[in-house]
């Protein structure tokens, strides 16, 4: 039986993969103007926060409108519950992507260091993650999403090399320390973008299984 | 978890020749709520009438299988179904006080159990009304026709005939549909103050109900129990399917 409560809950679902369709673009620009030392683009990313922000004001009010008009139970309940959790996820992705365009802008103000090390590739597995994180939620494939999780491990591992050669940089010419903390800095937030994803799959295993699995993987 | 206050194995039951539970088997633990929940027709008003006999009044229905209450079969043949049903009391969904004074509705249930002292009746009868948690609205006009109550204050003067002989358990109706939001909350936080002394069987069909109240929740349909847990694991993560799709409003 359709029910009214499935128009509701299909409009917040789609409310909420426009707000990830946004960070995802936030992240990916991001990225750019790092590495194509962009800081106009990094401007606009900025800039372009605020939408974000708008956007999960808008989630959650639909959200507890929904609560308060519909009681919803089971897997509706896990739905909203689910999608409180991962609100905050995103937007607080879309600000480090913010926060990684504030640093590349520093950066562009000082001489370039080369090469960037793991960052890049850094920058693509955290974004693939929080894509792949955003694709298990709308198919509610817990397959992917466990293996989301497990990725996490390997983006820990890339920041962390990234740090020691960044640190290599600083021993060998103090002038590099300005940049090179300012990458250091960079890696983190993408890292815990990486946290972020991780964050959203495992709300998935929750919504489709009823199975709380947070702080538990790692057992 | 201690011994169940009464335990289901196997229980049919037929009006005449159509069977309308099939082979009900379940637990209810002693001093908590057991919501039963389900469509209508679902069987979970027969199952409920079955627990004090109260099925025996209608011509051509028999159940079959065991319901025991502390370990003893309410089917047996030596059962006092007179003292079976002052052990289980029940409420209705409709308020049915008798047409007598508030004090006489509470009383009447030690009338015909053999009365008692005028002091002994008075205390019964205002301890009573107190567990009710009507009490102090009665309190000054215990002589005047319970018709003059409302219909709330109505529904826990039936509640407090119930408890004034001494019941263990508490069979309960539909106890709240007919009432106002306030009225219901009365009887719901009620039912969360008698459940320390009683074991209490709630039919409800509203379901924010059953989760607020119960303890437990046993699901029926087609007069099959189809499943039974604690009340937050049914709302929250119910295994079966079918529960799903009742408890979210899918069912249909």
């Amino acid at each position: 039986m359709q029910r009214h409560f499935d128009r509701d809950i299909e409009e917040i679902k789609q409310l909420l993969l426009r707000m990830g369709g946004l960070v995802e673009q936030q992240m990916m620009d991001s990225v750019r103007a790092l590495l194509d030392r962009n800081s106009d683009l990094a401007q606009l990313v900025i800039e372009r926060d605020s939408e974000i922000d708008q956007m999960e004001l808008l989630i959650d009010q639909k959200t507890i409108e929904l609560m308060a008009v519909m009681q919803p139970a089971a897997s509706d309940l896990r739905f909203v519950a689910t999608i409180m959790k991962i609100t905050p996820e995103l937007e607080r992705i879309a600000d480090l992507a913010q926060d990684v365009c504030e640093r590349a802008i520093e950066l562009n103000r000082e001489p370039q260091l080369k090469p960037l090390s793991q960052l890049p590739l850094l920058a693509d597995n955290a974004q693939k993650m929080v894509r792949e994180s955003l694709d298990s939620f709308v198919r509610g494939d817990v397959e992917l999403a466990r293996s989301v999780i497990r990725h996490d491990d390997v983006v820990d591992q890339l920041t962390e090399d990234s740090f020691r050669s960044l640190l290599t940089y600083m021993l060998e010419n103090p002038r590099n320390i300005s940049s090179a903390i300012r990458l250091t800095f960079i890696g983190k937030y993408f890292e815990r973008m990486a946290d972020g994803a991780t964050n959203i799959c495992e709300m998935v295993v929750y919504l489709v299984e009823g199975k709380m699995i947070k702080h538990t993987h790692m057992q | 978890m201690n011994e169940p206050k009464i335990h289901v194995k196997d229980f049919d039951f037929f009006y005449g020749a159509s069977k309308v539970l099939h082979g009900i088997s379940m637990d209810i633990p002693d001093r908590q709520v057991t919501a039963l929940i389900g469509p209508s027709g679902c069987g979970k008003s027969t199952f409920v009438r079955s627990i004090n006999r109260m099925n025996d009044i209608i011509p051509d229905a028999r159940g079959t299988g065991t319901i025991l209450i502390d370990g003893k079969n309410v089917y047996g043949r030596d059962t006092d179904v007179v003292a079976l049903r002052r052990r289980v009391g029940m409420v209705f969904q409709k308020s049915n006080p008798f047409p007598k004074s508030i004090f006489e509705n509470v009383a009447y249930g030690l009338r015909i159990n053999g009365g008692g002292s005028k002091r002994e009746m008075a205390e019964i009868v205002e301890r009573s009304l107190r567990r009710a948690a009507l009490w102090e609205e009665v309190k000054d006009r215990l002589h005047s026709s319970a018709f003059a109550l409302s219909g709330g204050q109505q529904q826990r003067l039936c509640i407090a005939r119930a408890l004034a002989v001494d019941p263990e358990i508490l069979l309960m109706d539909e106890p709240a549909s007919a009432l106002d939001p306030i009225a219901t909350t009365k009887i719901e936080e009620l039912i969360y103050e008698l459940k320390s002394n009683y074991t209490i069987v709630i039919v409800t069909h509203n379901m924010q109900q059953a989760a607020r109240v119960s303890d437990k929740t046993a699901f029926f349909m087609m007069g099959r129990l189809v499943e039974l847990g604690d009340t937050k694991t049914m709302f929250m993560t119910p295994k079966e399917k079918m529960t799903e799709d009742y408890v979210t409003g899918r069912f249909g």
